[in-house]
């Protein structure tokens, strides 16, 4: 069984033409070996993935849901932050 | 389609290519076994995944062996129609799963071997499995590095899981012999570079059971005597009751179709 002993890890995989791993799901593993075994099993079966990452969940520190007001709101005001008033020329790529 | 037993005309080359998908379909067929009442869903997902890789193994086989027979069987008729004494796959593919620990022993013995076979293989005369060979290698791979991880986890765990594993091994070493010997159909194939010579790759896998169980703290058996029969035929009790599960839906409605 899963027990509560058995240590919960984030997956990230990075797509065949995705520049970045992203976060695609959790799973129980033993120790790191064990984590990227399961997660090629588990979250690669469909071809998704060329690279994987995984973390123990415990390594995250996560916001407080409780303070979003202080952290987040103050950014939705400024608009002039956002890149929409100018033209990104097609040869500098992704940005 | 009836539900009789086919009849099939076992030159060398199509019992040679019998007798590994048998070997995929059956062992593929215990793994799913597991689907649904795995120790954890991570495992579930695994098993499954390699079953399906295993199952996938043997349709190739069998269409190719269909193909080289030239009459009127396929890889449906190869799977459901033949009765226990026409499969000609090895017994060690066939011993029960067990618990998890016996499940996994008889996957690093079988993966380890197919693991250096099938690279062998790649470059066989026989162009169809030289190219079943490449695709299957690197399932195998990935199979044997599965399987390894789970036996140094399971030896060099508690004394729980040590015990287990360690009966696991005692327990399916005489089932091992098998996968090393040939008989003279096989041994004209491998002279005409068809085949390869199992015996050849005994060393090597030797050393990979070696290496892998000494992390694990686990022992390999020294005994010799080998169980034999599977090949042609003469298998445990327990390929029955396997195949009457497998064949149940086309042994009672012929030629149903999904």
């Amino acid at each position: 069984m899963a027990t509560p002993n058995t240590p919960l890890w984030e997956v990230f995989i990075r797509s065949r033409n995705g520049l970045a791993h992203k976060h695609v799901g959790s799973l129980h593993a033993n120790d790191a070996t064990m984590a990227l075994q399961a997660a090629r099993d588990i979250y690669t079966r469909r071809g998704e993935g060329l690279s994987i990452w995984v973390v123990p969940s415990s390594a995250i520190t996560a916001s407080d849901p409780a303070e979003k007001g202080m952290m987040f709101e103050p950014a939705e005001s400024k608009i002039y932050r956002h890149p929409t008033f100018y033209e990104v020329p097609e040869e500098v790529g992704h940005m | 389609m009836s539900c009789a037993n086919i009849q099939v005309s076992e030159t060398p080359l199509v019992l040679y290519t019998l007798r590994r998908a048998d070997d995929a379909l059956i062992l593929g067929h215990r793994l799913s076994e597991w689907c649904g009442h795995a120790p954890m869903l991570e495992e579930d997902m695994a098993l499954s995944n390699i079953a399906l890789d295993l199952i996938g193994q043997a349709r190739e086989l069998y269409s190719y062996a269909a193909k080289v027979e030239g009459k009127d069987n396929d890889e449906d008729k190869f799977a459901y129609l033949r009765d226990v004494r026409q499969y000609r796959n090895l017994l060690l593919v066939e011993q029960p799963n067990g618990d998890f620990a016996q499940t996994l022993v008889r996957q690093f013995f079988y993966s380890a071997f197919a693991d250096l076979y099938w690279r062998a293989m790649m470059s066989s005369r026989d162009t169809t499995l030289a190219a079943i060979a490449a695709k299957s290698e690197k399932e195998s791979a990935y199979h044997l590095r599965h399987a390894s991880e789970w036996i140094i986890r399971l030896g060099d765990g508690t004394d729980e899981s040590h015990r287990r594993a360690q009966g696991a091994i005692d327990h399916l070493w005489a089932f091992t012999g098998e996968m090393f010997s040939v008989d003279d159909g096989e041994r004209a194939l491998i002279q005409a570079g068809i085949a390869i010579d199992p015996a050849s790759l005994r060393a090597r896998w030797l050393t990979t059971l070696s290496d892998v169980a000494g992390e694990a703290t686990l022992e390999l058996p020294r005994n010799e005597w080998m169980q034999q029969g599977g090949r042609f035929g003469r298998h445990s009790e327990h390929l029955g009751h396997l195949l009457s599960e497998l064949q149940s839906m086309q042994r009672t409605f012929p030629g149903l179709t999904w």
